[in-house]
């Protein structure tokens, strides 16, 4: 398997353009031809996309997309120089490393080791080209599907709006530390999102997920799965009444509210803000920052998951990285650079959105293990307060530790029983003092569905999130009834 | 610098290689094409700590392709232009437009409304600096902000960017426009702290012009001004209240009401503003206009995305009343209008004022909220309702009392727009949206 990746990078991204491993020397060479030069790296990638999208019952348009090059990086200290070429000819990719070495001052000659040394590392996901193994006429078939099976679930439908895309990457990581690393990256997602009316009023709901897998992933019973289900949300929501404001009990769905802890808690462990101690979790480690119910993860090793890597872009292999066991905070998300100036160790969460970009510390999919209370004991334990089952993005300051994340189903609890459905409202709180308040987790874990996108300095990476229902015992709910 | 080599190696410049897809597609059969292109150069530097941080260097090339045949269309994108890469471009699109289905609303824009005349809007202007005078404008920006104060504790660095790049659009009526553009921009983010915790803010300017742009040293003091200004910041009892959108933030309500009338939302019926067009949707003191023409701003451009000439102003909303939609030629055909030469969005919107300074309108206020930072994006499109986090100052007899956060402003997007009560002359310059503060009553706020 993973010969036939190094031979897929190869052939993709080096022998068309005749790069030997001589070249590849040259270029480490200069790269790391810099006084006091820690590393360097190389990063080719080829990258394929094609999407297709469906409103008023047709499929409408579609894009395809090739980009490929390479990124050159340089690290001193805590400086780091970069360049990229999009152009994987030998003198482009040796006049980006020239510029890549000018930046830093001229030093001895610190040669790279030579001695080129390809990584095992076991696939997490096929290799298979998604966008290839499917002819066009079949990919238009499933969006045709999925628009007549949200139509044919009920005539409120007033709209569709789907759309389905493949990815396929293949990358080859070449780092001054004497490693080559292949990886091939298969990413399919389907999209459904339906308006519907009733009375004169219009309400919207979605549904969607994928992975790493091909197209054969939205099978039928998946795609009606998607297409229900956005209808369903968009009904309830016709019935939403309006979504009470104030501070109170909230208790959270299980899967896709783990967004709660992608904001809370997974940004501000990352490496780069620990080391720069720009964290509210900054120097915590061993500290209580959770209530003892919360073991949190992140793990990129699960099989075809959306925000799962073989290695990271840093050709580092992914780990199931405990970030807080029991309530105490265990570790941080590193990559190359800041496990090496914090001396910790590289836990393969170093990523990029391409090869124009600087690799950071990402999560991968960052969930909470499940505890022990059946989530219908859960909700009878609250007198009034709201139950969250879906919702749409977040985002959190990491400073000051405040996050949001927005509803988009929820309802009230009202004497231990679910009542009113009421409309999407941010849910606000402080990470290590919102953490704090879970007082109960559920016994049924589960992953989101894979759509999830993280934001971060203007670089987007598929990720993924999960948790068991929990309860928060102090929440700020922004709804508008004080 | 590696794509003029790419083009010098088969012989083209970028109107020749535009020139050269749309001939090909034609060859192959289309009826219609069209297709973008822009290549351009970067650096970012940051600086953290007096020390340089990161060095960047962007080299960007990009062709994306539509084409049109028997009412059917499709796109492709690539960043090789060289003669082979264009035409495994413009094939993909064609072949991406066997699957799709029928519109007769596709298709380029009608050939009668392209823009005849180019103008020059003042849109470039390269900056000459090298890599080592940027870095000492961001030394010297993160110095007057580590400097201004010793509750400034940590810093994430300055930066310091500059594009140039050149962007050609061409379809197969004719037309073809090459144009050059420039933006650089300065910002800085600092940590302040004190016994309370540790509080995060920033400052940044940006303009086509690097000798426009505000000094590095005025940037880096209002950032730890702003930073300094939020320690101590709590939350409040969940009420209803008077809120203002500072000038900064006000944008995004501007922003919000130009997405709800945006063709693509108006004939899916996916909008809170469907069906508005004559209807008074703002106070009748509120004006929204756009100005493609104003020289040397940010969204000034003398055509469309589709190559429809644009006008030099056009009242959106007059007076209050809602005069249109925000179009380009599907969505207008969608709706039978005509394009408002909104194709790729809308250029350089400019909002009325009521006149007041930002002490003025804190005084009209009196009490209530002032937001400076918004985060989240609880908004429904389909219904208007409104719910985001924020961060800002308590405001009492028309004095700030003390930072604010961990809450949430909430409303719905029609009443909150009725229910603007004042907007500042309080410009924010800054971007292709030009609004004051506004003043909006009867939110509600929830907090503990």
């Amino acid at each position: 398997m993973n010969q036939d990746h190094l031979s897929i990078a190869q052939a993709t991204l080096l022998e068309p353009s005749g790069l030997s491993d001589a070249h590849l020397q040259q270029l480490m060479q200069k790269l790391t031809n810099v006084d006091g030069s820690d590393f360097a790296d190389l990063y080719f990638q080829y990258s394929k996309h094609e999407s297709w999208s469906l409103d008023e019952g047709q499929v409408k348009t579609g894009s395809f997309n090739i980009d490929q090059g390479v990124g050159l990086r340089s690290i001193v200290g805590e400086k780091t120089a970069f360049a990229y070429s999009e152009d994987l000819n030998a003198p482009a990719i040796l006049a980006a490393a020239d510029v890549v070495s000018a930046i830093g001052r001229q030093g001895q000659n610190v040669t790279s080791r030579d001695i080129w040394r390809p990584q095992k590392i076991k696939p997490l996901y096929s290799e298979l080209d998604p966008v290839a193994a499917l002819d066009d006429a079949s990919k238009v078939a499933i969006l045709e599907q999925a628009d007549r099976a949200a139509r044919d679930h009920d005539s409120r439908v007033k709209e569709v709006m789907a759309s389905l895309s493949g990815v396929y990457e293949v990358v080859l990581i070449v780092t001054s530390d004497g490693r080559q690393i292949p990886d091939v990256r298969p990413l399919v997602r389907l999209n459904v999102s339906v308006i519907v009316e009733q009375n004169g009023k219009r309400e919207r709901g979605s549904m969607g997920g994928g992975g790493r897998h091909g197209f054969d992933y939205f099978d039928t019973a998946m795609i009606e799965h998607y297409s229900h289900e956005a209808v369903r949300q968009a009904l309830v929501s016709l019935e939403a009444i309006d979504s009470p404001a104030g501070t109170m009990e909230v208790v959270l769905g299980n899967g896709w509210p783990g967004i709660l802890l992608h904001e809370a808690v997974g940004h501000g462990l990352e490496g780069d803000f620990n080391r720069k101690g720009t964290s509210a979790f900054s120097g915590r480690i061993g500290e209580k920052v959770a209530s003892e119910l919360c073991t949190v993860v992140d793990d990129g090793t699960i099989a075809n998951r959306r925000g799962s890597l073989s290695v990271d872009d840093e050709g580092n292999q992914t780990k199931d990285t405990v970030l807080i066991e029991n309530g105490i905070l265990k570790g941080y998300m590193q990559d190359e650079h800041n496990a090496r100036l914090m001396g910790m160790d590289v836990t393969g969460n170093g990523r990029r959105e391409s090869f124009a970009h600087l690799p950071m510390p990402r999560m991968t999919n960052t969930y909470m293990h499940a505890g022990q209370h059946d989530p219908e004991e859960i909700i009878k334990s609250v007198k009034n307060g709201l139950y969250a089952v879906n919702f749409g993005g977040g985002q959190v300051d990491i400073t000051s530790g405040k996050f949001v994340f927005s509803s988009s189903e929820a309802y009230l609890i009202e004497d231990g029983k679910i009542t009113a459905p009421v409309k999407g409202a941010t849910l606000i709180g402080n990470g290590p003092d919102a953490m704090q308040t879970i007082s109960m987790v559920g016994n049924d874990m589960s992953l989101d569905s894979g759509v999830g996108v993280c934001g971060k300095d203007g670089q987007s990476v598929p990720v993924g999130v999960g948790q068991p229902t929990l309860k928060m015992d102090a929440l700020t709910v922004g709804g508008v009834q004080l | 610098m590696n794509q003029v080599k790419a083009m010098s190696q088969t012989g083209l410049d970028l109107s020749k290689a535009a020139e050269f897809a749309i001939d090909y597609a034609r060859k192959q059969g289309v009826d219609q094409s069209e297709l973008s292109l822009h290549q351009g150069t970067g650096i970012s530097i940051t600086a953290r700590q007096q020390e340089l941080e990161t060095v960047e260097k962007h080299n960007d090339a990009q062709l994306v392709v539509s084409v049109y045949k028997d009412s059917k269309t499709g796109s492709a994108s690539s960043a090789d232009m060289s003669e082979q890469g264009i035409k495994s471009t413009v094939d993909a699109a064609i072949s991406i437009a066997r699957y799709t289905g029928a519109d007769d609303c596709f298709g380029l824009a009608d050939a009668h409304s392209m823009a005849s005349k180019a103008l020059d809007l003042d849109l470039y202007h390269e900056w000459q600096a090298n890599e080592a005078e940027m870095l000492d404008i961001a030394m010297r920006c993160e110095q007057a902000a580590i400097e201004h104060s010793k509750q400034i504790t940590n810093s994430e660095g300055a930066s310091v960017n500059t594009y140039s790049g050149s962007a050609v659009y061409a379809n197969s009526h004719g037309f073809l426009s090459e144009g050059l553009g420039s933006q650089h921009s300065v910002s800085c983010s600092v940590i302040g702290s004190n016994e309370s915790g540790m509080q995060r803010d920033y400052w940044y300017d940006s303009n086509r012009n690097a000798a426009k742009l505000d000094s590095a040293e005025d940037i880096g003091h209002v950032a730890a001004k702003r930073t300094l200004a939020r320690l101590g910041a709590r939350q409040i009892p969940s009420c209803e209240a008077t809120v203002m959108y500072d000038s900064g933030v006000a944008k995004s309500l501007i922003s919000h009401f130009i997405g709800a009338i945006k063709g693509g939302a108006i004939y899916k019926k996916a909008s809170f503003m469907l069906d508005k067009v004559g209807s008074d949707v703002l106070p009748d003191f509120v004006t929204i206009a756009e100005n493609p023409h104003k020289l040397g701003a940010s969204g000034s451009a003398w055509h469309d995305g589709e190559g429809v000439e644009t006008p030099e102003y056009r009242a959106i909303v007059d007076s209050g009343r809602l005069q249109g939609y925000v179009l380009g030629s599907y969505t207008a055909r969608k709706l039978g209008l005509e394009s408002t030469a909104n194709a790729g969005g809308v250029r350089n919107i400019s909002v009325s004022n009521t006149g007041q300074s930002t002490a003025q309108l804190l005084q009209e206020m009196g009490s209530g909220l002032l937001v400076t930072e918004l985060i989240g994006s609880g908004i429904n499109m389909v219904t208007g309702d409104y719910s985001r986090g924020a961060a800002g100052f308590w405001v009492e007899n028309g004095e700030i009392q003390y930072p604010v956060e961990e809450i949430t402003v909430a409303g719905n997007l029609l009443d909150m727009y009725q229910n603007i009560v004042a907007i500042g002359d309080d410009y924010d310059m800054r971007g292709s949206t030009e609004c004051g503060s506004i003043v909006i009553e009867n939110m509600t706020i929830a907090g503990s």
